[in-house]
């Protein structure tokens, strides 16, 4: 029994990490999508602000400076992508592809020019990263039963960015929904011209929310290379954008919801590679390409109906036009 | 505030106009409008499609700066940047198309704008009791938890007009307020209107129809092409004098022709019920006969079934009850027809929704007239320009369809011409059968009048023609039966001889049977 809980906790551990940069690129996605802008571009923040992030951190060792670095990289692509959707009110899809591509060919350019070491970074050491943190009381309590492990095991022992991770999602919540911004800001989503008629700026709002997004992409980013990784490595991203924009369409734009798709899809990557090799009854070796491709057949299934409905915001991906 | 009408003085103008301009590229909306709005009264605007009462409307709302012009609020110079800065003058508008968010309840999209704090909490308490307060002052009770998506339009009107009533506003817009509602929320808001004149505001109401601002306003402004054609008290004129300022021209009655006996029967639908998957029949138990040179004309509060009567009747759905039969075919389940089968055998249909199944907007107009009916695009497989061309010209010319460019794409066209162009291209073959959904709504006077004409015309030369409208008036001037649906059901079906708009409305709501005809 103590032997099957600390592999339960340790599956749900690896989930937490996992789902981590999930979280933070679903919660970016969110706050775009519910203020009317699609983010396709999530991918692609996730990936600069992973790069800056290792290459600020490397050039100064301070984990501190190469987080400053992610979140400037990530918000300055939010912007281009802002500049182009909202100000220019351009095709939201094309641009979100723009920076995916942007991101994609920048990193390695860069990271080849500073660091001639094929487009990575070096590794970095313990002090340039954020590393993880007991809790206090982490192995006094280990003895208890049950609840011991748990707390050493799962709740204690990750670094600062997890916890971050979860807190993003009590404060997205907070901020979209127990506030005056929040209602504004799913207003212009559903119905940018009754924020209008309100007196109320849409493109202000938006930019807000293109911006709130750049910033939970770089913590995602700097998570990737400088907390969870010791470095960066050319796309090290590996499509966790794309995940984290299925479980915002697997969660309905609500944060709650779009938090269990982040830990479900987290969960079914930290179980594929255990998996490996693993006889099943009935079913012969375990199919990990199977599991690994679960989340987004989920999604296209989800998104076929199967489930209820997945009802987007009103006015995604519509630019406002005012006319004058 | 000199509540009340027809006191002897001048009254204080609560919205003066000088010399307003504004152009949409090369449309001129407005072109030099004076007007004076007196404070404490129903003012109309009245005017055709396009003859600028809603960009006008949109100045004075701040949505639009006028290009010339100055505008004066209560006395004093007012120059508007956004609607903020007319709410803050006291300025509130209720669009046509409402302002409200669907998946917000009524409070918070009332309380949107003005939360009170950055907390929503803060201000919630204070703002649902000023509202409860707001509601029961103007007589617009609704349910302020209730979500927007659930409320019928008539509610959705009222949360509008209280959303402008909580922004403060003494001087309230309503463009086109009452094309949604039934003849009996037109009434109870007409109530509202009065009950805030009363109070000392001021309601403007936009509207090209000439019965409602007879019945509800005090003074009345015409617009024609931009310009302001005429001033008037509404005790001092009459509908006729008012419909020749909007049109700039005398406006004759359609006139019934006399009855031509007995009529053969050319389509027959029975025991038509529909039901979307798994919900609550839309349609149920119609039965019907179109008979040629007859119109039978469907009313009901739009959303009663007509829709898919018309859906079922032309192909678009599957029928699955009841039977319809048509040139010697029975269509039923188990013997579907589609659209242009249906067509192929004389069946023509003008969509309710012109812009989204009449038409495909960016295609030229001589490509949409040619729309099922591939014979009239050119030889075989192939389009051909010079076909396209020789048919859409004729077309063009017989339906006065402005401009007359053939290759000007359908979204270039106004709401009439677009619907000229549908009517053309349906109307050209002379069809056995017509289904004909909302021929003229959103289209001006002068073109119903064309439309109106063209239908009788078709009806003469022997179509059978199922006339779908939520416009008693029109019903009226046209139908020679009429059927009217509640709730998916036949209410009754009653000769047009003799019916009343009042009787046709109580059957709409479901307050009367008809008798059988």
């Amino acid at each position: 029994m103590p032997e099957l809980w600390i592999d339960v906790l340790t599956v749900l551990d690896g989930t937490a990490r996992l789902a981590a940069p999930l979280i933070f690129c679903a919660m970016a996605g969110l706050v775009s999508e519910r203020s009317g802008i699609v983010d396709i571009g999530l991918e692609g923040k996730l990936l600069a602000g992973a790069f800056a992030a290792a290459a600020v951190a490397t050039l100064t060792g301070s984990p501190w400076a190469g987080l400053a670095a992610a979140l400037a990289a990530s918000v300055m692509l939010a912007l281009v992508h802002g500049f182009a959707c909202i100000t220019h009110r351009g095709e939201q899809i094309v641009s979100g592809v723009a920076v995916n591509i942007l991101a994609l060919g920048m990193t390695v350019v860069v990271a080849n020019a500073l660091f001639r070491h094929g487009g990575h970074t070096p590794a970095l050491g313990a002090g340039e990263r954020f590393s993880p943190i007991a809790l206090p009381f982490a192995e006094s309590l280990r003895e208890v039963p049950l609840l011991g492990p748990l707390y050493a095991e799962l709740v204690s022992g990750h670094n600062l960015l997890v916890y971050a991770a979860f807190l993003s999602v009590l404060l997205v919540w907070w901020l979209g929904w127990r506030t005056r911004f929040g209602l504004r800001l799913r207003a212009a989503g559903e119905l940018p011209e009754a924020v209008d008629s309100a007196g109320v700026s849409v493109s202000a709002l938006r930019y807000r929310g293109i911006l709130i997004a750049g910033l939970l992409c770089g913590l995602a980013g700097a998570y990737l290379s400088i907390a969870h990784g010791a470095g960066f490595v050319r796309e090290m991203s590996a499509g966790k954008g794309f995940l984290a924009l299925a479980a915002l369409i697997f969660g309905r734009w609500r944060p709650l919801p779009v938090l269990f798709a982040c830990l479900l899809f987290g969960l079914l990557d930290t179980v594929a590679p255990r998996l490996q090799g693993m006889e099943l009854p009935l079913i012969g070796p375990a199919p990990v390409a199977l599991v690994s491709v679960l989340p987004y057949a989920m999604t296209v299934v989800l998104l076929a109906g199967f489930f209820g409905r997945a009802v987007p915001p009103g006015a995604l991906g519509r630019p406002f036009v005012k006319e004058h | 505030m000199s509540g009340g009408n027809g006191s002897g003085e001048a009254r204080r103008a609560a919205v003066r106009l000088r010399g307003v301009t504004k152009r949409f590229g090369a449309v001129l909306a407005n072109d030099d409008v004076d007007l004076d709005i007196p404070a404490g009264t129903v003012h109309g605007i009245i005017g055709e499609n396009g003859a600028g009462k809603s960009t006008l409307a949109s100045i004075i709302y701040g949505l639009y700066a006028a290009d010339r012009g100055s505008m004066e609020i209560d006395g004093r110079p007012a120059s508007l940047r956004s609607p903020a800065d007319a709410i803050r003058l006291g300025v509130g508008m209720v669009h046509q198309h409402f302002m409200l968010v669907p998946t917000f309840t009524v409070l918070e999209n009332v309380m949107l704008g003005m939360e009170g704090g950055f907390r929503l909490r803060g201000g919630e308490a204070d703002i649902r009791a000023r509202l409860e307060d707001l509601s029961r002052t103007h007589g617009l009770e609704v349910d302020p938890d209730a979500l927007i998506d659930d409320l019928p339009v008539g509610l959705r009107q009222r949360v509008e007009i209280l959303k402008a009533l909580f922004r403060g506003a003494r001087i309230l817009i309503l463009d086109e307020p009452t094309g949604v509602l039934t003849p009996d929320e037109t009434d109870r808001l007409f109530v509202v209107l009065r009950a805030i004149r009363d109070a000392g505001g001021t309601a403007v109401l936009i509207t090209h129809k000439l019965r409602e601002v007879m019945a509800v306003c005090d003074t009345v402004s015409v617009m024609r092409h931009g310009r302001l054609a005429g001033h008037r008290n509404t005790d001092e004129t009459t509908t006729g004098e008012l419909a020749e300022l909007m049109v700039g021209r005398k406006v004759g009655q359609t006139v019934r022709p006399p009855e031509s006996g007995a009529r053969t029967p050319v389509l027959r639908a029975a025991g038509l019920t529909w039901r979307q998957a798994g919900s609550a029949p839309r349609l149920q138990d119609v039965s019907l006969e179109l008979r040629a040179g007859e119109i039978l004309a469907v009313a009901g509060v739009s959303g009663n079934g007509q829709s898919e009567l018309l859906d079922l009747l032309s192909g678009l759905a599957d029928v699955q009850e009841g039977y319809v039969e048509f040139a010697g075919r029975r269509i039923d389940a188990a013997h579907p027809a589609t659209p242009a089968e249906l067509r192929a055998l004389g069946l023509a249909h003008v969509p309710e929704d012109r812009q989204r199944r009449g038409l495909v907007l960016p295609f030229e107009a001589r490509e949409n007239a040619v729309l099922g009916r591939p014979e009239r695009a050119g030889p075989g497989p192939w389009t051909s320009g010079a076909a396209m061309q020789a048919h859409a010209e004729p077309l063009i010319e017989r339906f006065d369809i402005r401009p007359p460019e053939p290759r000007r794409p359908a979204a270039g066209f106004s709401g009439g011409n677009q619907q000229k162009i549908v009517l053309a291209r349906e109307f050209e073959s002379v069809p056995a059968v017509l289904l004909l959904g909302q021929p003229t709504r959103g289209v001006d006077i002068g073109t119903i009048e064309t439309i109106h004409a063209e239908v009788m015309a078709l009806k003469e030369r022997g179509s059978a023609i199922l006339l779908v409208s939520t416009e008693l008036d029109e019903i009226l001037a046209l139908a020679d039966r009429i059927m009217v649906l509640n709730a998916g059901r036949v209410a009754g079906t009653v000769p047009a001889e003799g019916a009343t708009a009042r009787r046709l409305g109580l059957m709409m709501t479901g307050a009367s049977e008809g008798m059988g005809a």
